[in-house]
């Protein structure tokens, strides 16, 4: 690794560090029950919105009625964005006439981008109009990311509240979620984007001739459709040369932004953020992963001020930060070091003033090791999946980091607000195991953690593990999931981890080299995300509903406190250690084994 | 402390043989049932036993004898958890059965009435109903629990607390409660009967130690949930390790699929069994520790109650003080000897056998060498201390000598036309505020000064109570004192708060107000009047010399009837949490190593590269399995003692607690399987079953 290396994740923490502490505390005015100058400000555009929606804001809902909001808006929501994708050849913004998707990959986009994964199966240029790409999914982007932080929100309330029965009001949260946060961030970083060149436009594609022309070879074919052969048998060829390129357009920097900031990693384009129309300059590329980070950062602080003990969220945002920052340096070491294969052939793949060395397959030159090995950790680290290197080009541990940072749960940062009730879920592990080892029913927060809170964070854990390790092992036994596999041995049983990983996680990213657009993996791809995306939240719904009822216990010196170094460490520790012991065998048989014989 | 021994205890040859047998015992499905992480094991095992058949019969997925040996491994693991159970329960029982001993059927003299010449009717206890009365004779055994309305007698409660002196019980008062099965040494009394056959403390008491009224504690639950979790995780971990195995083998065209014996292997080693087999031991060596200290829990959730309690509320007297006041100063009046004062309160003291008076003599003659005078001697007229006048005293020739409270001579100096001097009565108050006791003595209507009773500390109670408040428990000392008195005791003994002048109301209302911050408290009491507040706090020891009420209000029992076992009593609930924690937190890291014995040894096949992994170079695949699964089994039984006696416990804040623990557990948990699983690899190559 270089100094540069080191630098450029340094200055992404610190002035990610900056940001989170002004943003959190914003946050949490715009959630506190009682009205205070942010919420007075839009309070005119809110009561326009509930009496539109027909919506009663001063309700206080229970868990279960919290619940079945959140479900029953995503579902239609869901359904609405696959009707739209089923239509779209018949509606207006559609200049290249696309036809409708087809059912399998339309119910596998609808699930992706209602639960904030953005996995895509589809290449965004070829297959959606701008209508469903702005109606359908950019909405989704927001909603789907508003969801998220709606449901935090409540569980923290669950936290905080005492003798309650209400963990506050979905349609409030989910409207001051869109409304104070994700709209106005969302408009400064697209603008800001825009300044570096992304585009924003309504035209058809471009056809422009290429500066220099190039060629490839086409295999000549007779009129039966039969390939030609020359004298000596084999294929007979011709050169094709390329005079036109054609050069995708669209409202890309208004979907990008909340592509980010909604940790939702759709792209506009295919190639995604390695698109230079998605992501055209190192700065760009800073703001993008600042943006992944900015609002689940800034919820850890607006978690310490709404539970009125500000260091219980930097603690959090501390666990975070100590597994983040080894792994994202890791990706960038096992990059830098390079492919010990062409280390042999004596390539030089030391990096110098003239060249990136290291392992520069499948990243876009412009960005170099270092942004593409942070982006690479910094969008599986949250559960955004916008990808501006190939993981799949990645050497083998530098794709165990994000492969197994997405296994951890999607916690380390994670979704908008998914990711720090993800996590919340493993504090209530470890401090339950921590009150054992001190001699005390576990508290959490001052409420005490018993059976039930145990069942509900025990499920929250449990439930993406699962859904990776049984949807990897149908994956590999049926003959269509193995069909879409691209590579031999290891690599290729990693691509299908990866992609359950990423689906089962909520994140979205794809490893690439996995033809999964086949009704198979969609169905299996969608079903995950579904599963692992709003049962989670409901079992950590129910969680707070039954934390909420509880009374507050006053600390004493035979608390355990949750905001030390000590209780860091432990929680850390229970993240990691369920990752690796769940995920140890599987990676074992995937890129640890590549690693390996990499070695040989 | 004093503990009593009722029956053998500890490893001792008879109760190893009959656990070993009740393990076997233990192996019936439906006891397995109970908890899933042994169950998981239990099926396992069934499973390869299987697999073993098969491979006799010429079909084995891998060579016979290494299905039989990983086979019959996985049944000592089963076995060597029951065992731990079974030993845990083991001497529960062999007190049970000295308890059940002392309740054998006795013919009881049922009186038709409530009065000791009433008509006697012989009849077996066994056929006492409550409310019926009955007649206790010297050297009859009490037929059933009950209350003494009529009569005093010494009672030999030894087959209940195993103390052997005697204790007096009588009628009215906070002595009148009588335990069915104990034997009238002396006198005669007359007993209502309060239990129903079959519900009588002894057996409930039977109950509680063999286990029978064993229920899962909230926190055992929980903890429960927790490692069903795991062992789901494992579960499925390992079973999807069959196809992706498959996929690999046909990817690469080499090695071969992972068979179901090391599948089943590698899950029964990742499973959290050491925890999950120790749990139940746990919990039954933490009620054990109670009957040892001879505390008789009512319910295991009255044991984890105890770990999280919060607020001690403590009696002074008895608690914090020895029993009684000793003489401490001789005050003397303005212009009137210390000796005069010291040889007036000497006689007024002869002839008091309280302890206070006893303590009067003494310091005289420490002070001034004044003997003892013989009373006969002296011809001299003693007064009692009575009720009304709330002094005692002495009339010898021309004195008047009278000892007793301020208040109350202050009375008598005014009825003879004394006077209290004022520097005198500032004294008085001195001594009040330090928390001592003023007696004031006047001869006839001169006073001559005072004498300061002390309260006396118990040694080392002060540390005990710098203990309680490192672990977070406040302590409150109850006393009837005033509250200058109270405050001055208070701050001597180191406790945290004090509530003086206390009634049995606002000893209620204090524990009230304290639940209603959420804590938890506990307390102690004995009489009566304890009984609500007893009621009402989350952990209630009554002393077994207590009332019966006062016994049906705690959820524990403290047969020694000694308050400063509270202390213990929450030592022992934290220390049955702590236990559980560490080697739920052990049985955990343990797994780091055995992924290292086991995934190459796996799959090593298909990716030789995978050999790197075995960083204990464990001899062959087979020898590597092998060894995890051993140590698997025989950590098991290395941790039995430790399960039964618990995690050493010291008193330190939750931080210290929680950082020595995760190392010495953690840390250790981590370590010590490699070196095991190396130990008895070496051991299986030099044994050449490698």
């Amino acid at each position: 690794m270089t100094a540069s290396d080191y630098l450029q994740v340094g200055l992404f923490l610190a002035v990610l560090l900056l940001l989170v502490r002004p943003l959190g505390a914003y946050m949490a005015l715009v959630f506190a029950d009682e009205p205070n100058r942010v919420t007075r400000m839009g309070s005119w555009v809110e009561r326009g919105i509930y009496r539109l929606c027909g919506a009663d804001p001063a309700q206080d809902m229970s868990w279960k009625r919290y619940a079945l909001s959140m479900l029953v808006f995503n579902v239609l929501g869901l359904l609405a964005v696959y009707v739209l994708q089923r239509v779209q050849q018949w509606l207006p913004l559609n200049p290249q006439h696309f036809g409708a998707v087809p059912p399998d990959s339309a119910m596998n986009t609808a699930i992706s981008f209602a639960t904030n994964t953005n996995w895509q199966g589809y290449g965004g240029e070829s297959t959606m109009s701008y209508l469903t790409q702005m109606l359908g999914l950019a909405v989704q982007n927001f909603l789907s990311a508003a969801t998220g932080i709606a449901v935090l929100v409540a569980v923290v309330r669950g936290f905080v509240r005492r003798s309650s029965n209400g963990l506050g009001n979905f349609w409030v949260d989910l409207v001051r979620a869109t409304l104070y946060v994700l709209v106005p961030l969302s408009l400064m970083v697209a603008l800001l984007l825009v300044s570096q060149g992304v585009v924003q436009n309504f035209q058809a594609y471009v056809d422009v001739p290429v500066a220099q022309t190039t060629s490839y070879a086409e295999t000549v074919k007779d009129a039966a459709g039969n390939v030609e052969k020359d004298a000596t048998g084999k294929d007979l060829a011709r050169d094709v040369p390329v005079t036109t390129q054609t050069l995708p357009m669209g409202p890309a920097a208004s979907q990008i932004a909340i592509k980010h900031l909604g940790t939702n990693g759709g792209g506009f384009f295919n190639a995604n953020s390695a698109h230079p129309y998605e992501n055209p300059t190192p700065l760009s590329n800073f703001i993008e992963m600042l943006a992944i980070f900015l609002i689940p950062g800034g919820l850890c602080v607006t978690f310490g001020r709404m539970v009125g003990d500000r260091r219980q969220g930097w603690a959090i945002l501390a666990t975070m930060l100590v597994i983040f920052a080894p792994l994202a340096i890791g990706v960038i070491a096992a990059e830098q070091a390079g492919n010990p294969a062409l280390r042999d052939l004596a390539v030089d793949a030391h990096a110098s003033a003239l060249q990136a060395g290291g392992n520069m397959e499948g990243k876009e030159t412009r960005f170099g090791i270092a942004s593409s090995g942070l982006f690479a950790a910094v969008t599986t680290a949250a559960s955004c999946g916008a990808v501006n290197a190939m993981h799949d080009s990645l050497t083998p541990l530098g794709g165990l980091v994000p492969m197994w940072l997405m296994q951890l749960g999607e916690v380390i940062f994670g979704g908008v607000g998914s990711g720090l009730y993800g996590m919340l879920a493993f504090a209530v592990v470890a401090v339950f195991i921590a009150g054992l080892m001190v001699g005390r029913t576990p508290e959490y927060l001052g409420k005490k953690i018993e059976a039930y809170e145990m069942k509900m964070a025990s499920l929250a854990v449990l439930l993406p593990c699962v859904l990776v390790v049984v949807g990897t092992a149908i994956a590999v036994m049926a003959p269509a999931g193995v069909a879409g596999i691209a590579n031999p041995g290891a690599h290729g049983f990693s691509e299908v981890l990866y992609a359950l990983s990423s689906a089962s996680n909520n994140n979205g990213s794809a490893f690439g080299g996995l033809s999964a657009n086949t009704p198979f993996w969609n169905v299996l791809l969608g079903v995950c995300m579904f599963l692992a995306r709003f049962p989670l939240a409901i079992a950590m719904l129910a969680m707070a509903g039954s934390l909420a009822a509880k009374r507050h216990v006053p600390a004493s010196a035979g608390t355990l406190p949750t905001h030390t170094p000590l209780f860091v460490t432990l929680l850390a520790c229970v993240v990691i250690v369920v990752g690796a012991l769940t995920f140890l065998p599987a990676l074992a048989l995937g890129p640890i084994a590549e690693y390996l014989m990499s070695l040989q | 402390m004093t503990t009593h021994s009722h029956a053998a205890r500890g490893f001792d040859r008879p109760l190893l043989l009959a656990a070993a047998s009740d393990a076997f015992r233990k192996m019936a499905p439906r006891r397995q049932f109970r908890n899933p992480v042994m169950f998981v094991v239990y099926v396992c095992s069934v499973l390869t036993t299987l697999l073993w058949i098969q491979a006799l019969a010429g079909h084995g997925e891998a060579p016979t004898g290494f299905i039989f040996a990983v086979t019959l491994w996985l049944w000592f693991t089963l076995l060597f958890a029951n065992f731990a159970e079974a030993i845990a329960e083991g001497r529960g029982k062999a007190q049970a059965a000295a308890l059940r001993s002392t309740r054998k059927d006795v013919v009881a003299k049922k009186l038709a009435a409530p009065e000791r010449d009433a008509f006697i009717t012989y009849v077996p206890s066994s056929e006492l109903r409550t409310g019926q009365h009955v007649l206790v004779d010297a050297g009859d055994i009490i037929p059933g629990d009950g209350e003494v309305i009529e009569g005093a007698a010494s009672v030999d409660e030894s087959a209940i607390t195993g103390e052997s002196a005697p204790v007096i019980r009588e009628s009215g008062g906070d002595r009148s409660a009588v335990t069915g099965g104990t034997r009238v040494l002396s006198d005669w009394l007359v007993v209502r009967i309060t239990r129903n056959p079959g519900e009588s403390f002894l057996d409930r008491m039977i109950a509680m130690v063999e286990g029978a009224a064993r229920r899962k504690t909230p926190n055992e639950i929980a903890l429960t949930i927790m490692l069903a979790k795991f062992t789901l995780i494992f579960l499925l971990a390992c079973a999807t390790l069959l196809p992706y195995s498959i996929y690999s083998v046909q990817a690469t065209g080499s090695g071969q699929p992972i068979t179901l014996t090391v599948l089943t292997a590698l899950l029964v080693c990742l499973i959290p069994t050491t925890i999950g087999a120790l749990l139940s031991a746990i919990g039954i060596a933490g009620m054990d520790r109670m009957i040892r200290a001879n505390v008789i829990a009512t319910s295991g959730r009255a044991v984890e109650a105890a770990g999280d309690v919060d607020v001690l509320l403590l009696d002074k007297t008895g608690t914090i003080t020895l029993g009684n006041r000793q003489a401490d100063a001789f005050h003397p009046a303005p212009g009137v000897d210390e000796r005069a004062l010291a040889e007036a309160a000497q006689l007024a003291s002869l002839a008091d056998e309280t302890p206070e008076g006893r303590s009067i003599v003494v310091l005289a003659k420490e002070r001034f060498g004044l003997r003892e005078h013989d009373l006969e001697q002296l011809h001299a007229q003693f007064l009692p201390f009575s009720a009304q006048t709330r002094m005692s005293g002495v009339d010898l020739g021309d004195k008047r000598i009278r000892k007793g409270a301020v208040d109350a001579i202050e009375r008598y100096l005014d009825a003879c036309g004394g006077h209290l001097p004022a520097a005198l009565k500032h004294t008085a108050e001195d001594i009040a505020r330090r928390g001592a006791t003023p007696l004031m003595v006047v001869d006839g209507h001169t006073p001559l000064g005072v004498i300061e009773l002390k309260d006396v500390i118990k040694g080392g109670i002060k540390e005990r109570f710098a203990e309680m408040r490192a672990m977070g428990i406040k302590t409150i000392m109850i006393t009837g004192d005033n509250p200058l008195t109270a405050a001055a005791i208070a701050a001597e003994a180191g406790v945290d708060d004090f509530l003086a002048e206390a009634t049995p109301e606002t000893k209620l209302k204090l524990i009230r107000d304290i639940q209603a911050e959420n804590r938890l408290v506990a307390m102690c009491g004995d009489g009566t009047n304890d009984a609500p507040a007893l009621a009402q706090a989350d952990v209630a020891v009554a002393m077994n010399s207590g009332t019966q009420a006062a016994k049906e209000a705690g959820n524990m029992v403290d047969l020694d009837s000694n308050p400063t076992k509270l202390i213990e009593v929450v030592e022992i609930g934290k220390q049955m949490l702590i236990t559980r924690g560490a080697l739920t937190t052990f049985s955990i890291a343990n797994d780091i190593a055995k992924y290292f014995a086991i995934i190459p040894a796996a799959f090593a096949g298909t990716y030789p590269a995978l050999n790197a992994l075995n960083v204990m170079h464990l001899a062959t695949a087979r020898s590597a399995i092998l060894s995890a699964v051993i140590f698997n089994a025989l950590i098991i039984v290395v941790l039995i003692p430790l399960a039964l006696k618990g995690v050493a416990y010291r008193a330190l804040g939750a931080g210290a607690l929680l950082r020595r623990n995760l190392l010495v557990y953690g840390l250790g948990g981590v370590v010590v399987p490699f070196l095991g699983i190396k130990l008895i690899d070496m051991l299986l190559v030099l044994l050449g079953l490698a």
